[in-house]
């Protein structure tokens, strides 16, 4: 973006400059609750942002208005410093987007459709055959090239889908979920690429799916009922979950029942709670929650072994996942973490 | 003007991909023919009258079930949602699949030539009135066209937009043949002036006339515009 005449000096990899600018932004189908309830966030360059979120949430209806296929009921946002509702046609120029579900013309094979791209996204003649082989290669399409988009499976539809998004080097690319639907090879493959393309462009996906955000995202925002109940990187949202670390702990030795180092792990410090956990044979196995701030493992190691002679088989702290910082942002009506 | 044209030639291609515009021009084609040669066998007579006054009908019948699948399909598929988000304006997708029919109603025209031809080496041909008649015919395609654009636009269900547009075709149809002759002389002429039978036949006749020609120009860019804004409303709701 040589030409924008943005204050800020030229983007490294991840830059201050803020390419998505969203303000407010809210979209009301009929006169029912808003699908997007007023939302604001900024992306910057360089960003990979996971959009996370339960069905319904708001997340399609908001992709559909940074993409101006729809317009904001109120609000604004911008994409490279440009109106989406005003200059809608050059935020287009530099956005590329996968809708869900990727629809695509069936009755074309796979390069005709991507020529047919390029030409309606007045993708230079000089230098189409080298976008085209790039964008090619970075789906790995080579072999696919004359075949019907009709007759391709599920996994290289999503790839043919994902190299349109790229084929006039976008600086921004907007997902609308883009491994539903995939088996467990196909999506780990499209996560690569997404990673890959992450590296240089601004990218913003949607998911549901917990894993893929851990995997692939440099920050996450999640958002229930239309308004934004997080925002952070993957890390800070799971240590912002509870305030509470879990550790794992596992107890054995053949004079060991669930109930008595269940006692001696009660008068320790700094547990909020001990739950028992299923165990096969003998021992026992408990997940505790350490309050806030504290860290209980010596303690419990040292009231366990050294004072109890009980064996010690696993005291591994784990962090609540962010499938649990979802499921608990999502479901309460908690508002803000 | 380039995304048009390439909008029309993606759409051209998709429909010698599919077996309707070939059975749809081959009817067409058959039929015609047939109503142009049967007399010419039978009574020895070589007339394009027969041809001319069936064309109107023939082609509100056929026009949409051309036209019906064009935006329609991609309502449903939802790839009209990614071609909207494409530099691309609204106006233009609607162009360039009227351009597109236009194109394929063209090539369906010409391929009844051989009818003027033949006539032409049998005996006299009246040149400038089967000029001013095919160019009325093409009017009257494109007219028809444009009233199945719009329809297509209405929906994402195809057979739902070909009845749209049979419909209306249907309607504009017999306004002249049914209303008109039913209505005192000063609203049979006003029904007649909003009919397309009317203006086709005085194009027909060899006198190609303004009017006549406006009525046509300004149906069809009256249909292309309700269907652009048809497009264009969900940025409205």
């Amino acid at each position: 973006m040589s030409t924008d005449a943005q204050p800020h000096p030229e983007p490294s990899r991840t830059s201050d400059r803020v390419m998505i600018h969203v303000d407010r932004l809210m979209k009301t189908y009929g006169a029912a609750r808003p699908a997007v309830a007023g939302i604001s966030f900024d992306v910057r360059a360089g960003e990979v942002l996971g959009f996370l979120g339960p069905n319904g949430a708001g997340k399609t209806t908001t992709m559909k208005m940074l993409t101006s296929f729809l317009a904001p009921t109120s609000g604004r946002a911008e994409i490279a410093g440009r109106d989406i509702y005003a200059d809608s046609l050059e935020v287009r120029k530099c956005v590329g987007f996968l809708p869900e579900d990727t629809p695509l013309y069936k009755d074309m094979t796979v390069l005709e459709y991507l020529e047919f791209v390029c030409e309606i996204r007045s993708v230079d003649r000089a230098v189409r055959q080298k976008r085209l082989r790039r964008a090619v290669d970075q789906c790995g399409l080579g072999d696919r090239l004359g075949s019907l988009i009709g007759e391709l499976s599920k996994g290289y539809r999503q790839r043919v889908g994902l190299a349109q998004a790229i084929i006039h080097e976008p600086e921004v690319l907007i997902l609308d979920e883009p491994t539903s639907g995939l088996d467990p090879n196909q999506i780990v493959e499209i996560r690569s690429v997404i990673k890959s393309i992450g590296e240089s462009k601004t990218v913003i996906f949607s998911t549901h799916v917990m894993q893929e955000v851990q995997a692939t995202c440099s920050r996450v925002l999640i958002i229930a009922d239309g308004k934004i109940v997080a925002d952070g990187t993957p890390s800070e949202l799971s240590r912002r979950a509870s305030g509470l670390s879990e550790i794992l702990v596992e107890v054995g030795g053949a004079r060991c029942d669930s109930d008595s180092p269940r006692q001696l792990l009660e008068h320790v410090d700094g547990i909020a709670s001990i739950e028992a956990l299923p165990k096969e044979g003998g021992g026992a196995r408990f997940r505790i929650l350490a309050k806030a701030g504290a860290d209980p493992r010596a303690d419990i190691a040292n009231v366990l072994v050294t004072a109890n002679d009980l064996e010690l088989l696993q005291l591994t702290p784990t962090r609540a996942s962010l499938e649990e910082v979802f499921r608990k942002l999502t479901t309460t009506d908690a508002g803000r973490a | 003007m380039k995304n048009i044209l390439s909008i029309a030639r993606r759409e051209l291609s998709s429909y010698f991909d599919s077996p309707i515009a070939y059975l749809v021009v081959s009817v067409y084609v058959i039929l015609s023919g047939s109503l142009f040669f049967w007399p010419l066998f039978v009574g020895g007579q070589a007339d394009m009258r027969g041809f001319f006054g069936i064309a109107p009908l023939l082609l509100f019948i056929m026009v949409p079930f051309l036209t019906m699948r064009l935006i329609a399909e991609e309502r449903a598929q939802g790839t009209l949602e990614l071609l909207l988000t494409m530099p691309i304006t609204d106006w233009e997708v609607v162009l360039g699949k009227f351009t597109a029919v236009l194109g394929l109603l063209g090539v369906l025209i010409l391929l009844t030539f051989s009818f003027p031809i033949s006539v032409a080496s049998i005996g006299p041909l009246d040149k400038g009135a089967t000029f001013a008649a095919y160019l009325g015919m093409f009017m009257l395609a494109g007219t028809y066209a444009a009233i199945g654009v719009m329809a297509s636009a209405f929906t994402r269900n195809q057979i739902v937009a070909a009845l749209i547009a049979l419909f209306i075709g249907f309607g504009l149809y017999i306004v002249q043949h049914v209303l008109a002759p039913m209505l005192p002389p000063e609203l049979g002429r006003i029904a007649t002036a909003m009919s397309v039978d009317g203006h086709y036949e005085s194009i027909a006749r060899g006198v190609i006339d303004l009017r006549d020609v406006l009525y046509f120009v300004t149906l069809s860019g009256g249909c292309l515009l309700i269907a652009q804004a048809s497009l264009e409303s969900r940025r409205w709701r």
